[in-house]
């Protein structure tokens, strides 16, 4: 559980295991967890019954099935209808009796046919005596969509796909002692998730150091102590090919070079956790769900460059991570990951937590450590770059979450097994949170040059209401709209450069063919109208000017010339913005008037009278295409 | 074309030394830079990326394109913006036709608004009765920002609010007279566009001037004669006591006296002070120079400690007004109540010591009754019709008019300490220094704090001298860890003035100000004492005459009465 599962009432649920474990009805630990990714079920809770038992997740879990998984789960082992979230193995043999199958139908007219299913696979069951001996559930979510009814077999995990009513025999046969695999069904594509920075996220209790050791953590650590020199760790960095996750995609091993370089008696290093994309929420879930590899990133990074002070930048909006990371700095405290003689290695360092005060500007390096000086969040012109000349003027190196959540993993499985996933220059994975108009909105992890695409429709299981996807938008307020037709553009930061947007640090919100670009972009502008410190003349003036074109425009009231001082503020934007925040945040109008400018020749066309029309439509919850 | 300039140079200033000028509005020489403007884009070597010249150091082998049709049209499109959030209401501005905003503008040729204008409602602050904020006009460049914060450590002015909301304020919001502000005017100096102006009073004295029941006489500060030809087209440091005499008289002043008279009389009694303290032993060690009104209210709001360490002695502009209104007035047969003083200062500050406190009415009546800066003065002129490059020399009225060269160095950092010094020396030896002692070389110059070591027949005095207030508080706090620790004071006497450069660079000069200019200027200064044959001010025959038929002594019960003030511990912020 994490905020958001918090928001979606986990508490509660949490409240009531633990009454029932005080009142001895569940004999079960009950472990709070950081999340698992899901965010379209939560909250989830997994049931980890006896060892031999497979674990089974279920979502959209509130009190009253709390009750019923306490009742009927964990005493008399039955599993719940329509909660569970099938795993995302796929399994390709039979090892075993089947004790359970799990029904869902994919297509997105979600009527009765589970339940039709369900009774006809049950009927079949009876009709050969397995009845009692094999569930038949239906499921929540299989991670496979758009593929008809989908089994999965438990606890082998072997998936078939596109079921009909006319195989159900032929798998019930297939659940018997000497059952076969149904080749023509299996579904045997593995998962395209790949997890290396979500790897913990979900599956322990991240406030204890103990869990996290458990699953590997500070192996990373123990390994750069004994292997080597620093210099060893920055190359491993190197060879792997990471890049920043924060958004600009700075190589990350170059960068504890630079920083190394520079000479100077103290450096510092910085977790830049000030995430405030709209829509964005990977950091959150790191943070909240493995701090330790964080700060074990965090302490590697020091490590690496000759740091002896680290600081989390954390915004203050984000309450549990930060009572996560604090409970983690003091744990790590407290059994000599830091302070003093770390791990007896004679090396010192320490870190801690300073909160950002909701200014989305202090995610750019420069106004981040203004920030932390206790200075006006304003970014500075650089260079000087913080390698350079950074904290309190010495060299300091900021990396991102996610960016550090990735380093341990690197240093302990070795650069060549980060740098297999990606692309030639976008190495390793990507944590996205895809939100949106998708059917699951979700925290998604795919290699790099994974197709869009695959991510929508394969894993967050396409549009919701059977609607047209219509674009998808990456890199939050700084990127740009990826049209439906460049869908199978890979994620790296190359291709999407190309297309007028950027890889960003993760958002990917999802648009349905009843989204206005112009209304859209309109948001987005205003978001960075809004967080713009207001220091450099062209983003100040630019952004609100733009803004106020781009408002006119969806009144019906804009011209043709309106559109070219439009692009001409664009311009003047990108080129002599003093930050990122002024440079990038045309691209979201660049990139609309690139790919769906007929939208806005439309309202300029159309005029007042179709502004009007438009705005009823989606205002009545009618679709555009009625609206005309 | 190649060029070559001194390692750590901006692209900036790699352009002007071959004489290519980047346009910029934020960008100051005084200044590091915000790089907020955004107008000093260049292109290097084959990046896409477009940095400013002003903060970015140039390199070896740097390929630099400054101007090309591209860089030319965000230029412009930036400019235009900056002008969609400006009231463009350049006719009634104080900065019109000397306003940097104005300047560029025109030489972009830009001839219509193309973006529709929007620009807050907000009200100017006039609280202090010095300066006047009109936030509407700010281009928030941050020049008056870094100024106040870090050059003068003043820390009245910040920035509020952000995006295009961001506006530069007191901080707190509150008003400038309640902040920490103490009037020095540099934020007014620095300003690109009319933002920040003196308080114009030149209405006030025309209607006095005309006022047939008023008896107005004018005072003149070292400084001013030395930057007003900037005014006119003369260049910097040019000497025009002459002809500022003339255009005064002609202006209607029935009097015409020279504050740098007064500034002899500061010294004579300044100077029995730090006499009476290092010899006599009476009064705290170092003595500090009291002359400049903005480093007094600064001192009375931070560092209040060393009020005992504080001269007395009124600063020249207050020692003429109460001459003027005592004994000028009972010399010439004038009454007091109808004498109207006017000041011609090179300082904002000026105008809020008028009524610091009691003592500046020991007259019985308003001392100095106005003060204008050097800018309201030239404009005055300009008012009058007068050709001033054409007028004949003149002269000042003989009785507080007389001056020393002693009494010019006022005008420039150091100078008071020189001047006393010379004083000094003749008070405790009963001679004057040798002709080749007289420039006191170490406290001149543009250092932000210089001190020297003086002997004094076989004593050895130590002096130090602080310009601009951002210096003053380094210097201050190793008297006072030397206090601290009752170890003897590291210096014997201190001069503070709250401007860089002292007078010659204050807040009510000419615009344009930096340290060429500041050089300029100071060169005139230094030139007037060398080419004068009086260069003690103890040897100023009208000095003697008025210690003679009228206050008696330095330091004497007269003197004291008129001449001295008294301080108080202020605090920084008034709400």
């Amino acid at each position: 559980m994490d905020s958001g599962g918090i928001a979606a009432g986990a508490e509660d649920v949490v409240s009531f295991f633990r009454e029932c474990g005080e009142r001895g009805e569940v004999a079960l630990p009950v472990v709070r967890t950081g999340s698992y990714g899901y965010a379209f079920a939560d909250p989830l809770v997994e049931v980890k019954n006896a060892a031999a038992d497979p674990p089974v997740l279920y979502g959209l879990v509130d009190k009253a099935v709390a009750a019923r998984i306490v009742e009927e789960h964990i005493g008399q082992g039955r599993l719940i209808n329509d909660h569970i979230v099938a795993s995302r193995i796929r399994g390709l043999a039979l090892d075993g009796p089947t004790t359970a199958i799990l029904v869902k139908d994919t297509s997105q007219e979600d009527g009765d046919k589970t339940k039709f299913l369900q009774a006809s696979i049950l009927d079949e069951l009876k009709n050969r005596d397995y009845g009692d001996r094999i569930q038949v559930v239906r499921a929540l979510d299989m991670g496979i969509y758009q593929e008809g009814v989908v089994v999965q077999l438990l606890p082998s995990c072997v998936t078939y796909t596109n079921v009909l009513s006319r195989d159900i025999a032929r798998i019930v046969d297939g659940c018997g002692p000497s059952g076969a695999v149904l080749n023509d069904l299996l579904h045997s594509r593995p998962d395209t998730q790949v997890r290396i920075v979500l790897r913990n996220c979900g599956k322990m209790d991240p406030e204890s150091l103990n869990a996290a050791i458990a699953h590997g953590g500070y192996e990373g650590l123990v390994r750069a102590f004994t292997d080597g020199k620093p210099e060893a760790v920055i190359e491993t960095i190197q060879a792997s090919g990471l890049r920043g996750r924060g958004g600009a995609g700075f190589p990350t091993g170059l960068k504890w070079k630079l920083t190394r370089a520079s000479e100077a008696d103290h450096r510092f290093v910085i977790c830049n956790a000030d995430e405030g994309d709209p829509g964005a929420f990977m950091d959150r879930s790191i943070l909240e769900g493995d701090p330790h590899a964080v700060l074990e990133g965090l302490i590697l990074a020091a490590y690496a460059i000759g740091a002896d002070k680290g600081f989390f930048y954390i915004r203050a909006e984000y309450p549990l991570a930060v009572k996560r990371v604090e409970l983690a700095l003091t744990q790590a405290r407290e059994h000599g990951l830091l302070g003093r003689d770390i791990l007896g290695s004679g090396w010192n360092f320490d870190a801690e937590v300073r909160l950002g005060a909701g200014a989305f500007v202090c995610g750019e390096e420069t106004a981040l450590i203004a920030s932390i000086e206790g200075r006006r969040g304003s970014p500075e012109p650089r260079p000087p770059y913080p390698s350079v000349s950074g904290l309190w003027g010495k060299p300091t190196c900021i990396n991102n979450v996610e960016t550090l959540a990735a380093v341990p993993w690197i240093v302990a499985h070795g650069a060549d097994a980060y740098a297999r996933y990606g692309t030639g220059e976008s190495k390793g994975t990507k944590v996205f949170a895809v939100t949106g108009k998708v059917r699951n909105s979700q925290l998604v992890e795919v290699p790099m040059g994974t197709p869009v695409r695959e991510i929508i429709y394969d894993i967050c299981g396409g549009m919701q209401d059977n609607l047209d996807l219509k674009g998808v938008q990456t890199g939050g307020p700084s990127g740009g709209i990826i049209p439906e037709s460049r869908l199978d553009t890979p994620v790296a930061y190359e291709s999407l450069q190309a297309l007028g947007s950027i890889m960003g640090s993760g958002g990917m919100l999802a648009m349905n063919e009843n989204d206005c670009m112009v209304d859209v972009v309109s948001f987005y502008l205003k978001f960075c109208v809004d967080e713009s410190c207001g220091k450099c003349a062209p983003c100040r003036i630019g952004g609100y000017q733009m803004l106020q074109l781009l408002l006119k425009i969806g009144r019906g009231r804009g011209s043709l010339e309106d559109l070219e001082q439009i692009e001409r503020i664009c311009k003047t934007m990108q080129c002599a913005s003093l930050c990122g925040l002024g440079q990038t945040a045309p691209n979201p109008v660049l990139s609309t008037l690139r790919f769906f400018k007929e939208e806005y020749l439309a309202y300029i066309e159309g005029g007042a009278s179709y502004a009007r029309k438009r705005k009823r439509a989606l205002s009545e919850g009618k679709s555009l295409k009625e609206a005309g | 074309m190649a060029v070559e300039v001194p390692f750590g140079s901006s692209i900036l200033d790699a352009a002007r030394a071959v004489q290519v000028d980047i346009p910029t509005l934020c960008k100051h020489k005084d200044l590091l830079p915000t790089a907020a403007c955004g107008l000093c884009i260049v292109k290097v070597g084959g990046s896409r990326k477009m940095p400013r010249a002003c903060a970015t150091e140039i390199e070896d082998g740097m390929e630099i394109v400054t101007h090309d049709a591209e860089l030319t049209e965000i230029r412009k499109a930036t400019i235009e913006l900056i002008l969609s959030n400006h009231p463009n209401a350049c006719l009634t501005c104080g900065r019109n036709g000397d306003c940097e905003l104005q300047t560029i503008a025109g030489n972009f040729g830009i001839r219509q608004d193309v973006i529709p204008r929007y620009v807050r409602d907000l009200e100017p602050d006039c609280s202090t009765g010095s300066i006047i904020m009109d936030f509407t006009k700010c281009i928030k460049c941050g020049r008056c920002v870094q100024v106040c914060q870090e050059m003068q450590n003043v820390w009245a002015l910040s920035f509020l609010e952000r995006g295009i909301n961001n506006r530069m304020a007191p901080a707190g919001d509150i008003s400038l007279s309640e902040s920490p502000c103490v009037r020095c005017g540099q934020c007014s100096a620095h300003c690109p566009t009319g933002a920040i102006v003196e308080n114009d009073e030149t209405t006030t004295v025309w209607e006095a001037l005309r006022d047939s029941s008023k008896y107005c006489v004018v005072q003149v500060a070292p400084s001013v004669r030395v930057a007003l030809g900037e005014a006119f087209g003369y260049p910097p440091g040019t000497d025009l006591t002459g002809k500022i005499y003339s255009v005064l008289r002609r202006l209607g002043f029935k009097a015409v006296f020279d504050t740098t008279f007064a500034a002899d009389l500061t010294i004579l009694e300044e100077a029995a002070e730090f006499v009476d303290r290092f010899a006599s032993g009476k009064g705290e060690l170092p003595l500090i120079t009291s002359c400049c009104p903005a480093w007094v209210d600064y001192m009375e709001k931070r560092f209040a400690d060393f009020i005992p360490n504080f001269s007395t002695a009124k600063s020249p502009q207050q020692m003429l007004g109460v001459m003027a209104k005592t004994y000028f007035a009972s010399e010439s047969g004038i009454d007091p109540a109808t004498i109207y003083q006017v000041s011609i200062m090179p300082c904002t500050a000026k105008k809020y010591e008028l009524e610091r406190s009691e003592e500046m009415y020991a007259s019985g009546h308003k001392d100095v009754d106005v003060a204008l800066t050097t800018r309201e003065f030239a404009r005055m002129i300009k008012q009058s019709g007068i050709a001033f490059r054409d007028l004949p020399e003149g002269k000042s009225d003989s009785i507080l008019g007389t001056y020393s060269g002693a009494g010019v160095l006022f005008g420039n950092t150091g100078g008071v300490m020189e001047a006393a010094l010379r004083t000094a020396y003749f008070m405790v030896s009963g001679k004057n220094l040798e002709k080749e002692a007289i420039n006191i070389m170490p406290v001149r110059g543009l250092d932000g704090i210089k001190s020297a070591a003086l002997d004094v027949q076989g004593t050895e005095v130590r002096v130090a001298v602080a310009h601009g207030l951002g210096n003053v508080e380094r210097l201050l706090l190793t008297v006072r860890q030397a206090r601290r620790n009752g170890e003897p004071p590291p210096y014997h006497f201190i001069e503070v003035m709250a401007c860089p450069g002292g007078c010659i660079g204050g807040g009510g000069q000419p615009y344009g100000v930096c340290d060429e200019l500041r050089r300029q200027r100071m060169k005139g200064i230094v030139d007037s004492d060398l080419g004068m044959a009086l260069r003690f001010s103890h040897e100023n025959p009208e000095i003697k005459k008025i210690y003679s038929d009228f206050l008696g002594e330095p330091l004497g019960e007269k003197a004291h009465q008129l001449l001295h003030t008294r301080y108080k511990d202020r605090p920084a912020y008034q709400r």
